[in-house]
């Protein structure tokens, strides 16, 4: 209770701070569909949490937030994006976690002048022929976690893999990332259905394979009831996957079937800024739960946000553009910088699955790739 | 490809069989009896996963929390069938599919209210955790083993109640002539309630047992819904014995499919390509499977015309 009281002291100061510096600029007014409902709804909801936190902690009255539900459904989206630029016109949007409904909205809110600031999906056409300089990507370009695992397991000397992920677009993007930056043999490549619940068939494949580790890519239920079969299995070859399978709502499910399993991720809750140190602390006081990647990804996206406000009015367009590209904010992630497509130059890390008290969380084991940047880069001529 | 992986693959066609069955029983069951199109069955599956990861966390029982799955999924059935499908059943398909489907909706939202966005944890029992060895030197969970036994189980104990038992013989009367059982005296409403509320304990058995080896989160049960569906399509709709039939050749169908198209594809084509044709062609399998049996027999393998 005392630390608790302690923190909102330090947020109230650091509010007053702030709010301090915003004045003199005129009021914004961002949109935020995501997903709230449904399976994938988790993910939304640290989201928005993580981005709200940022707001309330600026004590910036002249932000307004809309947030508006997608049901994970490209259509709905669509719909949303539509009243939020026509009867809310709002200024910036943001929000949109799946790669396939940030298709259907990015292009034409852009080209509507509108900002776009994408704290989660980064397909790789709008990194590539498609890049937009009103598209900002505050998380990561699709294929970067999986580069980041194919980077680990050629440097930890494994010669062995047996790869596999739901056969849709980001599926396929997932083991072409991999496989740019893996040098060893394929065991197996196996592609699954996308919402596949078993996975007692492809666990049999592993077990014959011979494979010296295994990457896989499940988001979200797909990951939980992988990982639990393949526990029951008896097969014992190591696990590697992307973060998304390993986030804090995630692993709680899956109990001891994930520890020590490796996973790549451009945050951690114990990477160790000043920044994240406050923002996990703040974040657990707040909504009683550890902060998700998905979180610090909303987060960041707000602080970008505010960080630009207080350089310029959003509408001179060209300011803030200019603005938003300095990434002149205190990210959760540490270093963190714009490359020429608005996408994210990162350091990428590896994680390992641990049980701290009766919470199963991530920690921390090396840098997969250094100041990291995307390979569509090139195909964009900004 | 040897002989062990083959036959260690049909074992996991089947165990996948098995759990379709489960869920299907009690569609089909609900079908037959009230011709009541139910698409909250995923809800109820829901609710026994939702029930048992409750009560696991909190006693640390598995055999508590299956049977509080059945006696959950079962309680919420009846209270929906006397609140809501009781006014359905002499209304068309189409009201029956709107109404039921609201009900989706409803569930899904109140269990997140309840339990909030994220998968709860629910982890098979310690002494089922591990694998046994089969004859022919096949390591296969015991838990997948102990689920293929609850659906033989299961199938067993449905065939004596239908065929042997006073309940059963009023159902397959219901089946045949609803006003006419009524007319000779049997409570056809309270027969309703118990059906319905008989086929939701099933569902909730099954989410249960599968939520342990899958993920227990909003929105489970209707992936399972649409492939229960197509069991009991195959099977002949109303068929105990059609969805058991139905559900080990969807399972077989789909897991054989999934193994064996890609090998298939790799013979005469690239290694990557062939992976990518061969499991597109393996997720249409089981609706060509669907499509073939509705040519030659319209009614499903064990349907009445």
């Amino acid at each position: 209770m005392k630390i608790k009281s302690i923190l909102l002291a330090a947020v109230s100061v650091a509010a007053l701070a702030s709010s301090a510096i915003a004045e003199g600029h005129g009021k914004l007014k961002v949109g935020m569909i995501t997903t709230l409902s449904g399976g994938g709804a988790g993910l939304g909801i640290d989201v928005r949490d993580g981005f709200m936190l940022a707001i309330k902690e600026s004590g910036n009255d002249n932000v307004e937030v809309v947030i508006e539900d997608d049901q994970q459904k490209p259509d709905i989206a669509v719909q949303l994006a539509d009243k939020m630029i026509q009867s809310e016109k709002v200024d910036v949007m943001t929000g949109i976690i799946w790669s396939n409904l940030a298709m259907a909205v990015v292009p034409s809110a852009v080209a509507q002048g509108k900002f776009y600031l994408s704290p989660n999906a980064g397909p790789s056409a709008l990194a590539g022929k498609a890049c937009n300089p009103n598209y900002f990507n505050v998380a990561w370009q699709n294929d970067n976690l999986h580069e980041a695992a194919g980077a680990y397991a050629t440097e930890a000397g494994l010669k062995n893999s047996f790869i596999m992920a739901p056969n849709y677009p980001a599926g396929q993007d997932a083991l072409n990332g991999y496989k740019r930056f893996y040098k060893g043999e394929l065991a197996g490549e196996v592609f699954t259905k996308l919402g596949q619940t078993d996975y007692a068939a492809e666990i049999a494949q592993i077990r014959a394979s011979g494979a010296d580790s295994v990457y896989f890519f499940l988001p979200g239920g797909m990951g939980i009831s992988f990982m639990k079969q393949y526990a029951g299995s008896g097969v014992d070859i190591p696990l590697i996957g992307p973060a998304f399978s390993f986030d804090q709502g995630i692993l709680q499910a899956v109990g001891d079937a994930a520890l020590g399993v490796k996973n790549t991720s451009q945050w951690g809750k114990d990477l160790d800024n000043e920044t994240n140190v406050a923002f996990v602390k703040t974040f657990q006081a707040e909504y009683g739960r550890l902060p998700s990647l998905y979180a610090s990804q909303g987060f960041d996206t707000a602080n970008l946000l505010l960080s630009a406000m207080g350089k310029a009015d959003v509408k001179d367009a060209d300011a803030f553009r200019a603005a938003l590209k300095e990434a002149d904010f205190k990210s959760t992630r540490g270093d963190f910088s714009f490359g020429n497509n608005n996408h994210p130059i990162q350091d990428i890390y590896v994680r390992e699955v641990i049980k701290e008290g009766d919470v199963f969380t991530n920690k921390i084991i090396g840098t997969a790739l250094k100041d990291h940047a995307d390979a569509f880069a090139t195909e964009c001529d900004m | 490809m040897s002989t062990v992986l083959i036959i260690e693959q049909i074992l996991n066609g089947l165990q996948f069989g098995v759990m379709l069955f489960l869920m299907a029983a009690g569609l089909t069951l609900i079908f037959g009896v009230m011709g009541l199109i139910n698409l909250a069955h995923g809800s109820l599956y829901m609710v026994g996963a939702f029930a048992a990861a409750a009560v696991a966390a909190s006693t640390g029982s598995f055999l508590l929390a299956l049977a509080a799955s059945l006696a959950a999924a079962a309680i919420v059935g009846a209270v929906v069938e006397l609140v809501v499908i009781r006014r359905l059943y002499d209304r068309d398909h189409l009201d029956q599919v709107l109404a039921t489907f609201a009900l989706i909706l409803i569930f899904s939202e109140s269990t997140r209210w309840l339990f909030g966005s994220f998968p709860l944890f629910l982890d098979v029992p310690k002494a089922l955790s591990g694998t046994v060895t089969l004859p022919g030197g096949i390591a296969y969970s015991s838990y997948r083993l102990m689920i293929i036994l609850v659906g033989v189980a299961v199938a067993i104990g449905l065939f004596l109640l239908i065929s042997k038992t006073r309940i059963g013989m009023r159902i397959r009367a219901g089946e045949n002539d609803r006003e006419m059982i009524g007319a000779l005296g049997v409570d056809i409403s309270k027969l309703y309630t118990l059906v319905f509320a008989l086929g939701a304990a099933l569902a909730g058995l099954s989410g249960a047992l599968v939520g342990a080896i899958q993920s227990v989160q909003v929105g489970m049960g209707e992936p399972v819904l649409i492939l229960a569906f197509v069991v009991i399509v195959i099977g002949g709709i109303g068929s105990i014995k059609g969805a058991l039939v139905g559900a080990l050749l969807v399972g077989l169908t789909d897991t054989l499919g999934r193994v064996m198209l890609p090998l298939f594809f790799a013979n005469f084509m690239e290694q990557s390509s062939a992976t990518s044709v061969g499991s597109s062609l393996a997720s249409m399998s089981i609706y060509i499977l669907m499509a073939a049996v509705l040519i030659f027999k319209p009614t499903g393998l064990f349907g009445r015309a």
